[in-house]
Protein backbone atom coordinates (compact mmCIF):
# COMPACT_ATOMS: atom_id res chain seq x y z
CA UNK A 1 0.00 0.00 0.00
CA UNK A 2 1.32 3.39 -0.87
CA UNK A 3 2.38 5.84 1.80
CA UNK A 4 -0.37 8.33 1.09
CA UNK A 5 -3.22 5.85 1.41
CA UNK A 6 -1.84 4.78 4.78
CA UNK A 7 -1.76 8.41 5.79
CA UNK A 8 -5.50 8.72 5.21
CA UNK A 9 -6.26 5.72 7.39
CA UNK A 10 -4.04 6.66 10.29
CA UNK A 11 -5.05 10.28 10.77
CA UNK A 12 -8.62 11.46 11.40
CA UNK A 13 -9.81 14.48 9.46
CA UNK A 14 -9.64 17.73 11.41
CA UNK A 15 -12.80 19.77 11.72
CA UNK A 16 -13.59 22.27 8.98
CA UNK A 17 -17.17 22.78 10.11
CA UNK A 18 -18.93 25.56 11.97
CA UNK A 19 -22.20 25.84 13.86
CA UNK A 20 -25.00 28.39 13.37
CA UNK A 21 -27.03 29.03 16.53
CA UNK A 22 -30.64 30.28 16.27
CA UNK A 23 -33.31 31.43 18.71
CA UNK A 24 -35.79 28.66 17.94
CA UNK A 25 -36.39 25.49 15.97
CA UNK A 26 -38.52 27.07 13.26
CA UNK A 27 -35.64 29.44 12.39
CA UNK A 28 -33.29 26.44 12.16
CA UNK A 29 -35.60 24.64 9.74
CA UNK A 30 -36.14 27.77 7.65
CA UNK A 31 -32.39 28.44 7.54
CA UNK A 32 -31.63 24.86 6.51
CA UNK A 33 -34.06 25.12 3.59
CA UNK A 34 -32.68 28.48 2.44
CA UNK A 35 -29.06 27.34 2.61
CA UNK A 36 -29.69 24.04 0.84
CA UNK A 37 -31.55 25.90 -1.91
CA UNK A 38 -28.44 28.07 -2.34
CA UNK A 39 -26.20 25.03 -2.69
CA UNK A 40 -24.51 25.04 0.71
CA UNK A 41 -23.60 21.71 2.31
CA UNK A 42 -25.38 22.08 5.66
CA UNK A 43 -27.12 19.75 8.08
CA UNK A 44 -29.15 20.10 11.25
CA UNK A 45 -27.32 18.88 14.36
CA UNK A 46 -27.54 19.16 18.10
CA UNK A 47 -25.44 22.08 19.34
CA UNK A 48 -22.15 21.15 21.06
CA UNK A 49 -22.26 20.91 24.86
CA UNK A 50 -20.34 24.13 25.41
CA UNK A 51 -22.94 26.24 23.56
CA UNK A 52 -25.31 27.65 26.14
CA UNK A 53 -27.58 29.74 23.99
CA UNK A 54 -30.28 29.34 21.39
CA UNK A 55 -32.49 26.30 20.87
CA UNK A 56 -31.58 22.61 20.98
CA UNK A 57 -30.97 22.40 17.24
CA UNK A 58 -28.23 24.05 15.24
CA UNK A 59 -26.93 24.06 11.68
CA UNK A 60 -23.53 22.65 10.83
CA UNK A 61 -21.86 24.35 7.85
CA UNK A 62 -18.44 24.64 6.11
CA UNK A 63 -16.81 27.23 8.37
CA UNK A 64 -14.76 28.82 5.58
CA UNK A 65 -18.00 29.85 3.84
CA UNK A 66 -19.31 31.75 6.88
CA UNK A 67 -19.68 35.14 5.24
CA UNK A 68 -21.57 33.93 2.17
CA UNK A 69 -23.90 31.96 4.44
CA UNK A 70 -24.54 34.92 6.74
CA UNK A 71 -25.23 37.16 3.72
CA UNK A 72 -27.63 34.60 2.24
CA UNK A 73 -29.56 34.36 5.49
CA UNK A 74 -29.62 38.12 6.02
CA UNK A 75 -31.03 38.62 2.53
CA UNK A 76 -33.91 36.37 3.61
CA UNK A 77 -34.42 38.33 6.83
CA UNK A 78 -32.99 35.57 9.02
CA UNK A 79 -29.92 35.94 11.21
CA UNK A 80 -28.40 33.46 13.66
CA UNK A 81 -27.64 34.48 17.23
CA UNK A 82 -24.04 33.42 16.66
CA UNK A 83 -21.70 31.34 14.53
CA UNK A 84 -18.68 29.47 15.83
CA UNK A 85 -16.37 26.59 14.95
CA UNK A 86 -17.79 23.18 15.86
CA UNK A 87 -15.04 22.03 18.19
CA UNK A 88 -14.81 22.06 21.97
CA UNK A 89 -15.25 25.81 22.26
CA UNK A 90 -11.67 26.91 22.86
CA UNK A 91 -11.23 28.57 19.49
CA UNK A 92 -11.87 32.29 19.29
CA UNK A 93 -11.66 34.73 16.39
CA UNK A 94 -8.24 36.33 16.17
CA UNK A 95 -9.74 39.65 17.16
CA UNK A 96 -6.67 41.70 17.92
CA UNK A 97 -6.58 44.82 15.80
CA UNK A 98 -3.13 45.94 14.77
CA UNK A 99 -2.88 49.56 13.65
CA UNK A 100 0.23 50.93 11.94
CA UNK A 101 0.68 54.58 11.05
CA UNK A 102 2.88 55.22 8.00
CA UNK A 103 2.52 59.02 8.04
CA UNK A 104 0.41 59.68 4.96
CA UNK A 105 -1.06 56.17 5.17
CA UNK A 106 -2.64 54.05 7.86
CA UNK A 107 -2.91 50.25 7.92
CA UNK A 108 -5.30 48.15 10.01
CA UNK A 109 -4.98 44.40 10.41
CA UNK A 110 -7.88 42.34 11.76
CA UNK A 111 -7.16 38.65 12.18
CA UNK A 112 -5.41 37.64 8.94
CA UNK A 113 -6.48 40.59 6.75
CA UNK A 114 -4.99 44.06 6.28
CA UNK A 115 -6.35 47.22 4.66
CA UNK A 116 -4.39 50.43 4.04
CA UNK A 117 -5.78 53.90 3.35
CA UNK A 118 -4.27 57.20 2.20
CA UNK A 119 -5.27 59.46 5.05
CA UNK A 120 -5.92 62.73 3.26
CA UNK A 121 -7.81 61.36 0.24
CA UNK A 122 -9.38 58.36 2.10
CA UNK A 123 -8.41 56.18 -0.86
CA UNK A 124 -7.97 52.48 -0.18
CA UNK A 125 -4.47 51.82 -1.54
CA UNK A 126 -3.88 48.17 -0.63
CA UNK A 127 -5.57 45.05 0.70
CA UNK A 128 -3.37 42.14 1.78
CA UNK A 129 -3.31 38.89 3.73
CA UNK A 130 -5.75 36.00 3.60
CA UNK A 131 -5.88 32.93 1.39
CA UNK A 132 -9.48 32.39 0.32
CA UNK A 133 -10.32 33.18 -3.32
CA UNK A 134 -12.48 36.21 -2.54
CA UNK A 135 -9.40 38.09 -1.26
CA UNK A 136 -8.05 39.02 -4.74
CA UNK A 137 -11.63 39.84 -5.80
CA UNK A 138 -12.20 42.07 -2.78
CA UNK A 139 -8.86 43.78 -3.40
CA UNK A 140 -9.77 44.38 -7.04
CA UNK A 141 -13.10 45.89 -5.99
CA UNK A 142 -11.77 48.07 -3.16
CA UNK A 143 -8.30 49.31 -4.13
CA UNK A 144 -8.45 52.76 -5.70
CA UNK A 145 -11.89 53.54 -4.18
CA UNK A 146 -12.56 56.06 -1.44
CA UNK A 147 -13.51 54.60 1.95
CA UNK A 148 -16.84 56.43 1.91
CA UNK A 149 -17.67 55.27 -1.64
CA UNK A 150 -16.45 51.67 -1.74
CA UNK A 151 -18.84 48.77 -1.28
CA UNK A 152 -18.38 47.07 2.08
CA UNK A 153 -16.47 43.76 2.03
CA UNK A 154 -19.51 42.02 3.53
CA UNK A 155 -21.48 42.87 0.38
CA UNK A 156 -18.85 41.28 -1.87
CA UNK A 157 -17.10 38.56 0.12
CA UNK A 158 -18.08 34.99 0.93
CA UNK A 159 -15.45 33.55 3.26
CA UNK A 160 -13.90 34.00 6.69
CA UNK A 161 -11.11 36.03 5.04
CA UNK A 162 -13.82 38.35 3.68
CA UNK A 163 -15.35 38.52 7.15
CA UNK A 164 -11.96 39.45 8.66
CA UNK A 165 -11.53 42.15 6.03
CA UNK A 166 -14.92 43.59 7.02
CA UNK A 167 -13.65 43.90 10.61
CA UNK A 168 -10.52 45.71 9.40
CA UNK A 169 -12.64 47.89 7.10
CA UNK A 170 -14.97 48.88 9.98
CA UNK A 171 -12.00 49.75 12.17
CA UNK A 172 -10.16 51.84 9.58
CA UNK A 173 -13.40 53.64 8.69
CA UNK A 174 -13.88 54.45 12.36
CA UNK A 175 -10.32 55.79 12.55
CA UNK A 176 -10.40 57.79 9.31
CA UNK A 177 -13.93 59.16 9.37
CA UNK A 178 -14.20 60.06 13.04
CA UNK B 1 8.20 21.68 -15.56
CA UNK B 2 6.40 23.82 -12.99
CA UNK B 3 2.60 23.86 -12.89
CA UNK B 4 0.73 26.51 -10.92
CA UNK B 5 -2.88 25.91 -9.91
CA UNK B 6 -5.02 28.84 -8.76
CA UNK B 7 -7.74 31.36 -9.47
CA UNK B 8 -8.36 34.78 -10.99
CA UNK B 9 -10.87 37.19 -9.45
CA UNK B 10 -13.48 36.99 -12.22
CA UNK B 11 -16.78 35.16 -12.07
CA UNK B 12 -16.91 33.96 -15.68
CA UNK B 13 -13.27 33.05 -16.38
CA UNK B 14 -13.43 29.44 -17.69
CA UNK B 15 -11.02 26.66 -16.75
CA UNK B 16 -7.90 27.40 -18.77
CA UNK B 17 -4.69 25.40 -18.78
CA UNK B 18 -1.63 25.96 -20.90
CA UNK B 19 1.83 27.46 -20.86
CA UNK B 20 1.77 31.14 -20.00
CA UNK B 21 4.02 34.07 -20.81
CA UNK B 22 4.44 37.65 -19.70
CA UNK B 23 3.69 40.76 -21.74
CA UNK B 24 4.39 43.87 -19.68
CA UNK B 25 2.00 43.90 -16.74
CA UNK B 26 -0.15 41.09 -18.16
CA UNK B 27 -0.03 37.32 -18.38
CA UNK B 28 -0.93 35.91 -21.78
CA UNK B 29 -2.76 32.60 -21.58
CA UNK B 30 -4.67 31.18 -24.55
CA UNK B 31 -4.95 34.69 -26.06
CA UNK B 32 -6.38 36.05 -22.80
CA UNK B 33 -4.71 39.03 -21.12
CA UNK B 34 -4.69 38.68 -17.35
CA UNK B 35 -3.55 41.64 -15.19
CA UNK B 36 -0.90 40.71 -12.61
CA UNK B 37 -2.29 42.92 -9.87
CA UNK B 38 -2.36 40.32 -7.10
CA UNK B 39 -3.13 36.73 -6.16
CA UNK B 40 -2.22 33.79 -8.39
CA UNK B 41 -1.40 35.99 -11.44
CA UNK B 42 1.21 37.80 -9.30
CA UNK B 43 2.67 34.43 -8.25
CA UNK B 44 2.80 33.27 -11.88
CA UNK B 45 4.38 36.52 -13.09
CA UNK B 46 7.11 36.27 -10.44
CA UNK B 47 7.88 32.71 -11.47
CA UNK B 48 8.01 33.82 -15.13
CA UNK B 49 10.57 36.50 -14.24
CA UNK B 50 12.87 33.88 -12.69
CA UNK B 51 12.46 31.51 -15.64
CA UNK B 52 13.24 34.37 -18.06
CA UNK B 53 16.51 35.07 -16.23
CA UNK B 54 17.48 31.41 -16.11
CA UNK B 55 16.48 30.79 -19.74
CA UNK B 56 13.95 28.12 -18.78
CA UNK B 57 10.57 27.28 -20.26
CA UNK B 58 7.62 29.26 -18.92
CA UNK B 59 5.33 27.54 -16.37
CA UNK B 60 2.19 25.60 -17.16
CA UNK B 61 -0.82 27.03 -15.36
CA UNK B 62 -4.32 25.92 -14.42
CA UNK B 63 -6.60 28.90 -13.81
CA UNK B 64 -10.29 29.43 -13.25
CA UNK B 65 -12.44 32.36 -12.18
CA UNK B 66 -13.53 32.36 -8.53
CA UNK B 67 -14.73 35.37 -6.55
CA UNK B 68 -15.06 33.43 -3.30
CA UNK B 69 -18.20 31.40 -3.92
CA UNK B 70 -16.03 28.35 -4.54
CA UNK B 71 -17.77 27.19 -7.73
CA UNK B 72 -14.72 27.84 -9.90
CA UNK B 73 -12.36 26.16 -7.44
CA UNK B 74 -14.50 23.01 -7.37
CA UNK B 75 -14.57 22.80 -11.16
CA UNK B 76 -10.81 23.27 -11.30
CA UNK B 77 -10.21 20.62 -8.63
CA UNK B 78 -12.24 18.15 -10.67
CA UNK B 79 -10.47 19.06 -13.91
CA UNK B 80 -6.98 19.00 -12.44
CA UNK B 81 -7.47 15.68 -10.63
CA UNK B 82 -8.00 14.04 -14.03
CA UNK B 83 -5.64 16.11 -16.17
CA UNK B 84 -2.59 15.71 -13.94
CA UNK B 85 -2.61 11.98 -14.77
CA UNK B 86 -1.76 12.87 -18.39
CA UNK B 87 1.02 15.31 -17.55
CA UNK B 88 4.58 15.15 -16.29
CA UNK B 89 5.33 17.92 -13.85
CA UNK B 90 8.40 18.30 -11.66
CA UNK B 91 6.84 20.86 -9.34
CA UNK B 92 3.24 21.71 -8.44
CA UNK B 93 2.32 24.96 -6.69
CA UNK B 94 -1.24 25.24 -5.37
CA UNK B 95 -2.46 28.72 -4.46
CA UNK B 96 -5.69 30.75 -4.08
CA UNK B 97 -8.32 28.01 -4.13
CA UNK B 98 -11.38 27.56 -1.95
CA UNK B 99 -10.15 25.51 1.05
CA UNK B 100 -11.86 22.15 0.66
CA UNK B 101 -10.54 19.17 2.61
CA UNK B 102 -12.35 16.58 0.48
CA UNK B 103 -10.95 17.93 -2.76
CA UNK B 104 -7.47 18.14 -1.26
CA UNK B 105 -7.74 14.41 -0.50
CA UNK B 106 -8.86 13.65 -4.06
CA UNK B 107 -6.09 15.75 -5.63
CA UNK B 108 -3.47 14.02 -3.51
CA UNK B 109 -4.84 10.59 -4.42
CA UNK B 110 -4.46 11.52 -8.11
CA UNK B 111 -0.88 12.64 -7.47
CA UNK B 112 -0.19 9.44 -5.57
CA UNK B 113 -1.04 7.46 -8.70
CA UNK B 114 1.60 9.24 -10.81
CA UNK B 115 4.75 7.38 -11.77
CA UNK B 116 6.89 10.15 -10.34
CA UNK B 117 5.77 12.33 -7.48
CA UNK B 118 6.27 16.08 -8.12
CA UNK B 119 7.65 18.49 -5.51
CA UNK B 120 4.52 19.83 -3.82
CA UNK B 121 4.18 23.47 -2.73
CA UNK B 122 1.06 24.95 -1.15
CA UNK B 123 0.20 28.51 -0.21
CA UNK B 124 -3.02 30.42 0.60
CA UNK B 125 -6.31 28.49 0.44
CA UNK B 126 -4.84 25.17 -0.63
CA UNK B 127 -2.40 25.28 2.29
CA UNK B 128 -5.45 25.71 4.56
CA UNK B 129 -7.07 22.69 2.89
CA UNK B 130 -3.88 20.64 3.26
CA UNK B 131 -3.83 21.30 6.99
CA UNK B 132 -7.59 20.90 7.49
CA UNK B 133 -7.54 17.52 5.74
CA UNK B 134 -4.64 16.25 7.84
CA UNK B 135 -2.29 15.98 4.85
CA UNK B 136 0.22 18.75 5.63
CA UNK B 137 3.19 16.43 5.98
CA UNK B 138 2.61 15.03 2.51
CA UNK B 139 3.72 18.42 1.09
CA UNK B 140 7.30 19.53 0.51
CA UNK B 141 6.93 23.26 1.15
CA UNK B 142 4.42 25.63 2.74
CA UNK B 143 4.86 29.41 2.60
CA UNK B 144 2.76 30.82 5.47
CA UNK B 145 2.82 34.31 6.97
CA UNK B 146 2.92 34.52 10.80
CA UNK B 147 -0.90 34.46 11.06
CA UNK B 148 -1.09 31.38 8.87
CA UNK B 149 1.74 29.83 10.89
CA UNK B 150 -0.35 30.28 14.06
CA UNK B 151 -3.16 28.46 12.25
CA UNK B 152 -0.79 25.62 11.33
CA UNK B 153 0.49 25.52 14.91
CA UNK B 154 -3.02 25.16 16.37
CA UNK B 155 -4.11 21.61 15.71
CA UNK B 156 -7.74 22.60 16.31
CA UNK B 157 -7.97 25.72 14.12
CA UNK B 158 -10.05 25.34 10.93
CA UNK B 159 -8.93 28.68 9.40
CA UNK B 160 -6.46 31.50 10.27
CA UNK B 161 -9.46 33.53 11.47
CA UNK B 162 -9.67 31.23 14.49
CA UNK B 163 -6.88 30.15 16.79
CA UNK B 164 -6.73 29.48 20.49
CA UNK B 165 -5.74 32.48 22.62
CA UNK B 166 -2.26 31.28 23.50
CA UNK B 167 -1.26 31.14 19.80
CA UNK B 168 -1.01 34.75 18.71
CA UNK B 169 0.29 35.72 15.30
CA UNK B 170 3.14 37.45 17.08
CA UNK B 171 6.36 37.49 15.07
CA UNK B 172 8.40 37.04 18.25
CA UNK B 173 6.77 33.61 18.66
CA UNK B 174 7.59 32.29 15.18
CA UNK B 175 10.20 29.74 16.29
CA UNK B 176 7.84 28.35 18.95
CA UNK B 177 4.97 28.18 16.44
CA UNK B 178 7.16 26.38 13.89
CA UNK B 179 8.03 23.71 16.48
CA UNK B 180 4.38 23.29 17.42
CA UNK B 181 3.26 23.01 13.78
CA UNK B 182 5.76 20.17 13.23
CA UNK B 183 4.91 18.50 16.54
CA UNK B 184 1.28 18.06 15.47
CA UNK B 185 2.24 17.15 11.87
CA UNK B 186 0.61 20.27 10.47
CA UNK B 187 3.66 21.49 8.55
CA UNK B 188 5.18 20.52 5.22
CA UNK B 189 8.72 19.11 5.13
CA UNK B 190 9.98 22.68 4.57
CA UNK B 191 8.45 25.92 5.79
CA UNK B 192 9.26 29.35 4.40
CA UNK B 193 7.61 31.72 6.88
CA UNK B 194 7.32 35.17 5.35
CA UNK B 195 7.26 38.17 7.66
CA UNK B 196 9.47 40.88 9.11
CA UNK B 197 12.04 38.08 9.29
CA UNK B 198 11.71 35.18 6.87
CA UNK B 199 12.31 31.78 8.51
CA UNK B 200 13.34 28.70 6.59
CA UNK B 201 12.70 25.47 8.50
CA UNK B 202 12.98 21.78 7.72
CA UNK B 203 11.40 19.04 9.83
CA UNK B 204 11.12 21.41 12.80
CA UNK B 205 14.66 22.79 12.63
CA UNK B 206 15.38 26.41 11.68
CA UNK B 207 17.86 26.40 8.79
CA UNK B 208 18.09 30.10 8.01
CA UNK B 209 16.61 33.49 8.85
CA UNK B 210 16.56 36.26 6.24
CA UNK B 211 15.90 39.73 7.61
CA UNK B 212 17.66 42.18 5.31
CA UNK B 213 16.85 44.48 3.70
CA UNK B 214 13.90 45.23 5.98
CA UNK B 215 11.49 47.64 4.32
CA UNK B 216 8.57 48.72 6.49
CA UNK B 217 6.42 49.84 3.57
CA UNK B 218 6.27 46.30 2.14
CA UNK B 219 3.92 45.00 4.85
CA UNK B 220 0.71 46.62 3.57
CA UNK B 221 1.37 45.77 -0.09
CA UNK B 222 -0.92 43.00 -1.29
CA UNK B 223 0.90 40.27 -3.22
CA UNK B 224 4.37 40.32 -1.65
CA UNK B 225 3.73 36.83 -0.29
CA UNK B 226 2.49 35.70 -3.70
CA UNK B 227 5.64 36.97 -5.38
CA UNK B 228 7.81 35.13 -2.84
CA UNK B 229 5.97 31.85 -3.48
CA UNK B 230 6.33 32.36 -7.23
CA UNK B 231 10.07 33.00 -6.96
CA UNK B 232 10.77 30.01 -4.73
CA UNK B 233 8.62 27.74 -6.94
CA UNK B 234 10.62 28.73 -10.03
CA UNK B 235 13.98 28.33 -8.29
CA UNK B 236 13.11 24.86 -6.99
CA UNK B 237 11.79 23.80 -10.39
CA UNK B 238 15.00 25.10 -11.96
CA UNK B 239 17.07 22.74 -9.85
CA UNK B 240 18.05 24.85 -6.85
CA UNK B 241 18.29 22.79 -3.67
CA UNK B 242 15.26 23.59 -1.49
CA UNK B 243 17.03 25.31 1.40
CA UNK B 244 19.10 27.46 -0.98
CA UNK B 245 15.99 28.25 -3.05
CA UNK B 246 14.06 29.41 0.03
CA UNK B 247 16.87 31.66 1.29
CA UNK B 248 17.56 33.10 -2.15
CA UNK B 249 13.86 33.68 -2.86
CA UNK B 250 13.44 35.55 0.43
CA UNK B 251 16.41 37.78 -0.45
CA UNK B 252 15.27 38.38 -4.05
CA UNK B 253 11.80 39.36 -2.87
CA UNK B 254 13.18 41.80 -0.33
CA UNK B 255 15.71 43.36 -2.70
CA UNK B 256 13.10 43.68 -5.48
CA UNK B 257 10.90 45.44 -2.94
CA UNK B 258 13.70 47.79 -1.99
CA UNK B 259 14.56 48.58 -5.61
CA UNK B 260 10.94 49.58 -6.24
CA UNK B 261 11.27 52.35 -3.62
CA UNK B 262 7.96 51.28 -2.16
CA UNK B 263 5.27 53.24 -0.38
CA UNK B 264 2.23 51.63 1.26
CA UNK B 265 0.34 52.46 -1.94
CA UNK B 266 2.79 50.58 -4.21
CA UNK B 267 1.19 47.76 -6.20
CA UNK B 268 2.81 44.34 -6.54
CA UNK B 269 3.45 44.61 -10.29
CA UNK B 270 5.73 47.57 -9.51
CA UNK B 271 7.86 45.20 -7.40
CA UNK B 272 7.72 42.16 -9.70
CA UNK B 273 9.41 44.10 -12.49
CA UNK B 274 12.51 44.46 -10.28
CA UNK B 275 12.91 40.71 -9.72
CA UNK B 276 15.51 40.34 -12.53
CA UNK B 277 17.58 43.22 -11.09
CA UNK B 278 17.36 41.72 -7.61
CA UNK B 279 18.42 38.31 -8.94
CA UNK B 280 21.36 39.94 -10.74
CA UNK B 281 22.53 41.64 -7.55
CA UNK B 282 22.35 38.43 -5.50
CA UNK B 283 23.53 35.67 -7.83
Amino acid sequence: MKFFKKLFKEKPLSSDRGILIFENTSEVIKAENILKQHGYKVKVVGPPAHVRKGCDLAIEFPVVEAMGILNTLENQGLMPIDFLPSNDGNLKPVDLFHIKDYGRFIMVRAANMKITVHKSTLTIVNVSGGGCPDVPYLAACLVGKRLDEAAEPRQLGHTLCGYALQLAYDKIKELCLQ
Amino acid sequence: MLAIIGTVPEEDFPITSDRVHLDGNYLILNNRKIPINRGTPALIASACKIFEILGKDMPYVYLVGDTGKGYGSKKLYEYFAQDVKNQTFDTLTFHYLMPDADWCNKILLSIDELNRRPFLIADAGFMYAAKMSGNAKYFDLFTPDPGELAFLADEEAPHPFYTRGFLLQDESKVEELIKRAYKHENAAKYLLVKGRRDYIAKDGKILDIVSEPCIEALEPIGGTGDSLTGIVSALIDSGYETERACSLAAKINRVAGKLSKPEPSTQIWEIIKFIPDAFGLLV
